[in-house]
């Protein structure tokens, strides 16, 4: 589906202006937490006239609300009268708070007429990342951004160049996440001028099985689709497997490499090819 | 007339014909000056116009190379003032901000003609506004060489701001409380102007090294300060966060890269705007990554191609101009950091000049138009912002000339179907490189085809045109008025178009 989700402040009109041009996969309109509480309005209102009039728009187009329980949120949510809205991304998502949204979508989606508005749930509190599997069964929910800030406030510990101590986090949305067949997507790196972590970060949440990332500075995006789209190496294997299983028809296994291959790495290098062709690498 | 850029001209005028059509001609040189006595060291500019009888009518010249901080040009129009001398032609190589007793003798008359290669300021406000008596000539930083050294502006006294001078008239720009560098644009006027005054505040025994020889100075004048050396950086020296500009810088790059431009013996000259400076971030990341050293960067110069000297990655530096005290200080202390004059830089007349032997230059516009032709003279309302200086001259040099700027600034399209005051040929630009696609001149079928299967966005210039349309809307045009204030000459002295004065 995507592997660059990058977050855009509400209330900046030259970054709405130009949010298709850059390569992110997905745009996250922000109306929350890069949003100061003055502007939230101002914010909301440049939204929309984005969604009623421009002309180019990016591939995938999320909202994040603000949270539920917020003054802000009835309004935020009033934006999706247009089927131009791919997510709504819900902060501080827990099931209640779904449960919540759901009822909103459901009014909003027979009043205006709409497709299913799908969601990203935003896990970023000690609860939701202990109900994360729930949250990932909801039927709304399409995928898991872990929210690795908030949660580091809540448990009153600091952020590392390694994420060492989000590991469990990243862990539980990763299994919750592939169990109900949604993506998992990781918590954005906040060192924007630092590449080397970025790099760094990337691969060990690729590695851990996260299936995309968000970023908060377009010059992220080239790194993270680098790391997040399949590799020559992966390309390279995926096409002698399936080239290999040409040759062993009618055959439950069969060994390339040196190793045996048999479904699932079958399975496996099909959708490292699928994933080539959606993203246009030519290799 | 129409000119070849389809610009009206002046009947009389010189009309612009093609940029190639200097060839047709033949260099023509007076005779470099022959000093008849001895140097003269004085204390007060006012007493050089008494030496050298500087009198109503006659040209004084002088260079930009501290730009922002000169003081210099501001002491001798203290001077002029104080003696009210009237009708003088003023030919500073550029005019900056802090240029400001300009103003006033351009009101009162005491300065009625300028040549100049840039200007921006309050002196750029008058002119645009119609106070200069005589039209405003604005010429490129090779085509001002080219004009002294064939006598058509004729020097009657330059006035040379030097950082060091030695006690036999010798100067350097390389060191010194004020020191700012190469002295390029300055070297034309040493050699041809009648008098030449050099002015320091800093003297020395004797200079082993020095790019003002001594033989042609005919006074040197010593005094407290010449200006600020903080005030010589140019542009920026932080690379930009703007997303757009990098992603511009990025695109950029990768086209570049992908014209099979990076390779050894290569050459390049970028700008000192931020993206500019983004584009060499991301040149030198794809030479250190592809392992190719490029032949010299030219210019002027930054701390960016001083790093990539100092890495490896060229093998020389060629400058006219440091933009910055790394480059200064890169210029005194590495031997490959070489100067150049504004002549050897883009005299159309040279022998093989600096510009005729780079691979690519990356340049800004103000606007471009359907031809390609750029303007980076005036703003779509006709008032003067800057100037060829060296633009002109490189992309006609170059074998690949791109310009790089936003689609659009501040919701104005930079494409034009016409630009308002043509700087700089289209048959002399290649490649627009914006942040929603980059056009290729459709004279330039080769670097078309090159960049057919390379990934990037590539566009017909009014399709781009369109889109800006699009997001922006159709701008109001803009109706100039018909009172000629001056004249963007080309590098060949020809009009290549007209200045209008701006309405009130």
């Amino acid at each position: 589906m995507f592997r660059s989700l990058l977050f855009v402040p509400g209330n900046n009109p030259s970054m709405l202006q130009n949010a298709d041009i850059f390569a992110a996969d997905a745009i996250i309109f922000d109306l929350e937490d890069s949003v100061d509480i003055t502007e939230k309005d101002n914010a909301r209102q440049l939204v929309k006239h984005y969604l009623d009039d421009a002309v180019n728009h990016p591939s995938f187009i999320v909202v994040r609300v603000n949270p539920v329980d917020t003054e802000w949120f009835a309004s935020d949510i009033e934006l999706i009268q247009t089927n131009k809205v791919d997510f709504i991304l819900l902060p501080k998502a827990d099931v209640d708070s779904l449960n919540v949204l759901e009822e909103k979508l459901n009014d909003l989606e027979n009043k205006y007429q709409l497709n299913p508005i799908k969601v990203l749930a935003l896990t970023e509190t000690t609860k939701s990342i202990i109900e994360v599997y729930k949250i990932a069964k909801h039927c709304r929910v399409e995928g898991i951004l872990l929210g690795a800030e908030d949660l580091a406030s809540e448990l009153e510990i600091d952020r590392t160049n390694q994420g060492s101590e989000i590991s469990f986090a990243r862990s539980r949305v990763i299994f919750a996440s592939t169990a109900c067949q949604i993506i998992p997507i990781d918590t954005p790196n906040t060192n924007i001028e630092d590449e080397q972590n970025l790099l760094e970060d990337c691969l060990i949440a690729k590695s851990m099985g996260m299936k995309a990332k968000t970023a908060i500075h377009p010059s992220q995006l080239e790194i993270i689709n680098k790391i997040f789209s399949p590799s020559q190496k992966e390309i390279n294997w995926a096409k002698g497997v399936l080239k290999e299983q040409e040759k062993n028809i009618g055959k439950g296994a069969f060994s390339y490499q040196g190793k045996m291959i048999d479904k699932p790495l079958i399975t496996k290098a099909n959708n490292i090819l699928k994933k080539a062709s959606q993203y246009n690498i030519k290799r | 007339m129409i000119n070849g850029v389809n610009r009206f001209v002046p009947d009389g005028m010189p009309a612009f014909v093609s940029s190639d059509a200097f060839k047709n001609k033949k260099r023509k040189l007076i005779a470099k000056k022959q000093k008849q006595s001895k140097t003269v060291f004085l204390n007060t500019i006012d007493s050089t116009f008494d030496l050298f009888d500087i009198h109503d009518g006659q040209c004084l010249s002088f260079h930009h190379h501290l730009r922002n901080g000169d003081e210099v040009i501001q002491k001798v129009c203290e001077v002029i003032a104080n003696r009210n001398i009237k009708d003088l032609h003023f030919a500073p190589s550029s005019i900056f901000p802090s240029y400001t007793n300009m103003v006033d003798l351009i009101m009162n008359q005491n300065i009625t003609r300028i040549h100049t290669n840039y200007l921006n300021g309050k002196v750029s406000k008058v002119i645009s506004e119609g106070y200069l008596k005589n039209p405003l000539i604005m010429n490129t930083h090779g085509g001002r060489a080219r004009s002294i050294e064939s006598g058509e502006l004729k020097i009657d006294v330059a006035f040379l701001a030097c950082p060091v001078v030695d006690k036999n008239g010798n100067g350097t720009g390389s060191f010194g409380p004020t020191a700012c560098g190469t002295l390029g644009y300055a070297i034309s006027d040493l050699k041809y102007a009648t008098k030449v005054v050099l002015v320091t505040d800093t003297i020395v025994d004797n200079l082993d090294e020095f790019q003002f020889d001594g033989a042609y100075v005919d006074a040197v004048v010593v005094v407290d300060s010449i200006g600020n050396s903080e005030g010589i950086v140019s542009g920026t020296t932080r690379l930009t966060r703007d997303p757009i500009g990098l992603k511009i810088a990025k695109d950029c790059a990768n086209a570049i890269n992908a014209l099979g431009l990076i390779h050894e013996k290569f050459s390049m000259q970028t700008g000192a705007g931020k993206i500019s400076l983004a584009v060499v971030k991301y040149i030198r990341d794809i030479m250190l990554e592809t392992k190719i050293t490029g032949d010299f960067g030219s210019g002027g110069i930054t701390s960016s191609y001083v790093e990539m000297l100092n890495e490896g990655l060229f093998k020389e530096l060629y400058d006219v101009q440091c933009f910055d005290l790394e480059a200064v200080k890169s210029y005194h202390d590495n031997l490959n950091h070489r100067a150049m004059s504004a002549s050897e830089y883009g005299n159309p007349y040279e022998n093989n000049p600096i510009c005729d032997n780079l691979t690519f230059v990356i340049l800004g516009a103000t606007e471009v138009d359907l031809d390609f032709n750029v303007n980076v003279t005036t703003d779509s309302l006709g008032n003067i912002i800057g100037g060829s200086g060296g633009h002109a001259d490189i992309a006609h040099g170059a074998e690949v000339t791109i310009i790089i700027s936003p689609l659009f600034k501040s919701r104005i399209p930079i494409i034009k179907e016409k630009v308002t005051t043509v700087t700089t040929p289209g048959s002399d630009v290649d490649l627009l490189v914006t942040e929603r696609g980059i056009a290729v001149n459709p004279n330039r079928i080769d670097l078309k085809e090159r960049l057919k299967n390379s990934g990037l966005p590539i566009f017909e210039i009014r399709e781009l045109y369109d889109i800006a349309h699009q997001i922006t809307g159709v701008p109001r045009k803009i109706e100039l008025s018909d009172e000629i204030i001056g004249y963007v000459e080309y590098r060949d002295g020809t009009i290549i178009d007209c200045l209008y004065k701006v309405k009130s």
